[in-house]
């Protein structure tokens, strides 16, 4: 514990990536496979589900330093983060110290927290676990408690240690962490292990990110080079056929069992080991349906007959990365795509389709079916260089997205509250609404698009012009008016407004306009989709 | 005793104004930095301890008197004193005595010893005006001469690497406090960024013992810092000047950098707390040992520290500007 947090402090103290992959280099390196095996775990934003509720932890640590509980709430909303408020308001009191590695904390000191069932004991379980460490690494084992340990270290970092430690490509690294990847020795020195080369049939393979395609299309060359795909509006996920299971796997990485039977079902058609990658998309009559219906199946883990009959799904491939049993990423884009075709042919399933090809002859054409896009319930495209090969993350140049334009909309700020982690105790939670019968109805959220100056800026003002607070949210005076943007819009009975947008943002800060010049939901209402007004 | 105007913080009685903001007549001022002494007023009084950098603040020949600590004035029907508030050099409390009550505004204060200035003073008092800067439990500080502690081995461990370390903190009271406790460590000077030269001298000329210092522009053109502590300024963070020291590591000195997210936001590696404001623990207890049975808050963030006391029994609010929108 003590080497890691020791890891920890010296991935904090610098800003600098080279010396943080040295500082995970140097821990790799030198500590106990069991021990490098939870540091991977943890550094990759793994963590311990439902070990303790945050509410417990709030009031014990009210009690442990005296403090009155809505003190602790206050002080919270101003750190903006549960693990390091703790750790700067328990006492100083270590009176034991328990010097153990990282994995038998885990295993004998956290995990079995869960497992204790009255929360007298457990809190006294806590309270020991607090006393037995001195003031500095209780931060890190109150993140191991809150599970929200982020160090400012990403996923892709970790794995270029690794990658040095091992000496091997990190592409391969990356693979292997992939899916429900487990702390132990074993798990780890196969990670590091060049010579190893079993997976789990479930392991998936990294995701091939499109970028955002910058310039014009026709600056790509000759549109015989280039394939475009509609850029679907779903679950991206890969579908994995091996040993006669089937696993689906999104790009989060979440197993997606028994959330959609229907695919499992006609997966059982597939050859054994083959892998696809595509889109869920909720799916009736050749066409797609909105997301929100897509969104009433994303919650439940056992779908019943009701909801598989009102949402119902498909698979949309785009690709095949595994075929025969036999990675196929490096080969060509074009050889991947015709046996998926041949593929998806045999299986003959509805649900299991291919994502079609936009058979353009030239850019001007291709830009001309682009602008038709919301129409067909697409994003735009996904254009794919023909020769591509399928590489791990976001790698530029093969593949390009080629969205289509957001919605915009002139909304005012009427709530703020503070963010979190690097933007904590700043004002950076915005509510914002639109007018409707002469009153402010709130109708998104946004977080993003303003820059660091105009955050301070629009903090400042938040503080001197605060009318009411509720809890850590203040409502301000009806003043300033932003254009916000945002992907798509749908009915929704969860909102005052009836409608709900996909990822608004701020697109900037309308200083020239008045809160008159705003919009009104019924502006709002005419970009909902055809038949759903 | 005391009301908000709109030039700043006014006493009828003794028709004077403390740190205000617009050009008045007469200005007490609590200590010398920008948003306490300003510019413009025809008559100011400040500690003797501070007259020094008050004059230099200010840069004009305005008349200033300055009060030794204790030492008391009449100003028309109220009684005036200076104590020492232990922020930086030469900052003083505000004690008011008038017919019936004594009124003690703190001004910026703490009570961490400090070899650079006198150290505070209790003032029993009737009404007590408190800052706020760091007004949540959160914000608790470790003794001065660990912080300094870890800064000289941060500084060590960077020049062993060959890297200078530029240390950010504020040009008035930071700087020189961490020279002072850095003289315990070692003799070697350390650069300073031009804005801090002046300032570094007067703490000198007031007989504070400082480490040795030279100034950044001094150093030969192909100088590398390579193992060297230099002093700047936040607002040189990100400016070309920087450019002076290629594989620099930075850090900051400063009250805010108790939470992380502060530090990450600002982008410096090292964060190291150090501040001239009372922690939590120090506001309640001076307000405490005051025994005053009002207290009223400014400068800060004051609401959870009014509801704080409110609910030991005490009778608090925020000292609000009059005139306040």
């Amino acid at each position: 514990m003590q080497r890691f947090a020791d890891l920890y402090r010296q991935l904090d103290e610098t800003t600098s990536t080279n010396r943080k992959v040295a500082a995970m280099v140097d821990y790799f390196h030198s500590a106990e496979p069991a021990d490098a095996a939870w540091a991977v775990y943890f550094l990759t934003g793994k963590r311990l589900k439902r070990l303790i509720n945050t509410r417990e932890l709030r009031e014990w640590t009210a009690e442990l330093s005296g403090l009155p509980l809505w003190l602790v709430e206050d002080s919270y909303e101003h750190v903006g983060d549960l693990a390091e408020t703790m750790a700067l308001l328990l006492p100083d009191d270590q009176v034991s110290d328990i010097r153990l590695p990282l994995h038998q904390w885990v295993a004998q000191r956290i995990r079995p927290l869960s497992q204790i069932k009255h929360e007298q004991q457990r809190k006294h379980a806590v309270i020991d676990l607090w006393h037995s460490l001195p003031v500095n690494q209780r931060l890190v084992l109150n993140k191991l408690l809150t599970g929200a340990f982020r160090v400012g270290v990403s996923r892709r970092l970790v794995t270029r240690a690794l990658a040095r430690v091992a000496g091997m490509d990190s592409t391969l690294i990356a693979h292997r962490l992939m899916g429900d990847w487990q702390a132990s020795a074993e798990a780890y020195q196969q990670l590091i292990d060049p010579r190893e080369t079993c997976f789990d049939s479930s392991t998936p393979y990294p995701f091939f990110l499109a970028s955002p395609l910058e310039s014009e299309p026709a600056e790509l060359g000759d549109i015989d080079a280039w394939a475009a795909e509609w850029k679907w509006d779903g679950i991206r996920a890969q579908l994995i056929r091996r040993q006669d299971d089937c696993f689906i796997w999104s790009r989060g990485e979440d197993l997606m069992q028994g959330r959609f039977p229907e695919l499992e079902a006609a997966a059982s058609q597939l050859p054994n080991g083959c892998v696809l990658d595509g889109e869920i998309l909720a799916w009736r009559d050749n066409q797609p349906l909105p997301f929100n219906v897509l969104q009433t199946r994303i919650g439940r883990k056992r779908p019943g007959p009701g909801t598989l009959q009102k949402a119902p799904v498909a698979f949309l491939t785009y690709d095949l990365l595994e075929y025969g049993g036999e990675d196929w990423r490096n080969r060509g884009w074009q050889q991947r795509r015709a046996q998926l075709e041949k593929l998806i042919q045999a299986a003959a399933q509805t649900q299991l389709r291919c994502s079609p090809i936009v058979a353009a002859t030239s850019w001007e054409q291709l830009s001309e079916w682009h602008s038709q896009s919301r129409e067909r319930g697409v994003e735009g495209y996904i254009l794919k260089q023909r020769n591509s090969i399928y590489q791990v993350g976001r790698k530029r140049g093969d593949w390009w997205k080629w969205k289509i334009d957001p919605y915009t909309v002139d909304a005012v700020l009427i709530y703020a509250q503070p963010g979190h982690g690097r933007r904590s105790n700043l004002m950076t939670d915005y509510t914002f609404a639109v007018w409707h019968e002469q009153e402010l109805v709130p109708f998104a959220k946004a977080y993003s698009g303003l820059t660091d100056q105009e955050i301070r800026e629009l903090d400042r003002w938040i503080r001197s012009h605060t009318l009411e607070r509720f809890g850590p949210v203040r409502s301000v005076d009806a003043m300033h008016v932003f254009e916000l943007a945002f992907e798509g819009l749908n009915h929704s009975k969860r909102h005052k407004s009836g409608i709900a947008v996909r990822f608004p943002r701020i697109l900037r800060w309308r200083r020239d306009l008045g809160i008159k010049d705003a919009d009104t939901l019924t502006d709002i209402k005419r970009l909902l989709p055809p038949g759903t007004k | 005793m005391l009301e908000y105007r709109a030039a700043g913080l006014y006493c009828p009685d003794g028709d004077f104004y403390i740190d205000p903001m617009r050009p008045v007549e007469r200005a007490i001022v609590t200590h010398a930095h920008a948003d306490h002494t300003r510019a413009g007023m025809q008559h100011y009084w400040c500690s003797r301890e501070g007259l020094g950098i008050t004059r230099q603040r200010i840069q004009t020949d305005a008349k200033v008197t300055p009060l030794d600590y204790g030492e008391t004035i009449r100003m028309g029907a109220v009684s005036v004193s200076l104590h020492p508030a232990g922020h930086i050099l030469g900052s003083a409390q505000v004690r008011i005595q008038g017919p019936d009550s004594v009124w003690v505004m703190s001004g910026d204060y703490k009570r961490g010893a400090d070899p650079t200035c006198s150290n505070f003073e209790v003032l029993p008092c009737d009404v007590f005006i408190t800052e706020s800067t760091f007004a949540l439990p959160v914000y608790q500080w470790q003794p001065t001469s660990e912080v300094v502690s870890d800064i000289y081995h941060w500084w060590q461990t960077n020049a062993e690497e060959g890297r200078p370390s530029v240390l950010f903190c504020y040009a008035l009271g930071k700087s020189q406090r961490v020279l002072a406790h850095l003289c315990r460590h070692t003799q070697q000077p350390v650069w300073l960024h031009g804005a801090m030269t002046q300032l570094v001298q007067s703490y000198r000329e007031a007989g504070v013992e400082l480490l040795a210092t030279r100034l950044v522009s001094d150093a030969e053109k192909n100088y590398r810092f390579e193992r060297d502590l230099i002093l700047a300024p936040p607002a040189a963070a990100g400016t070309t000047w920087m450019r002076r020291f290629p594989g620099h590591v930075s850090g900051f000195a400063s009250g805010w950098m108790r939470i992380r997210g502060n530090r990450r936001r600002r982008g410096y590696d090292r964060g190291f707390v150090l501040s001239d404001h009372a922690d939590w623990n120090e506001l309640t207890t001076t307000i405490e040992a005051t025994g005053a049975h009002r207290i009223l808050v400014h400068h800060g963030r004051g609401e959870a520290l009014v509801r704080y006391l409110q609910e030991q029994g005490r009778q608090a609010e925020i000292f609000k500007f009059a005139g306040h929108a």
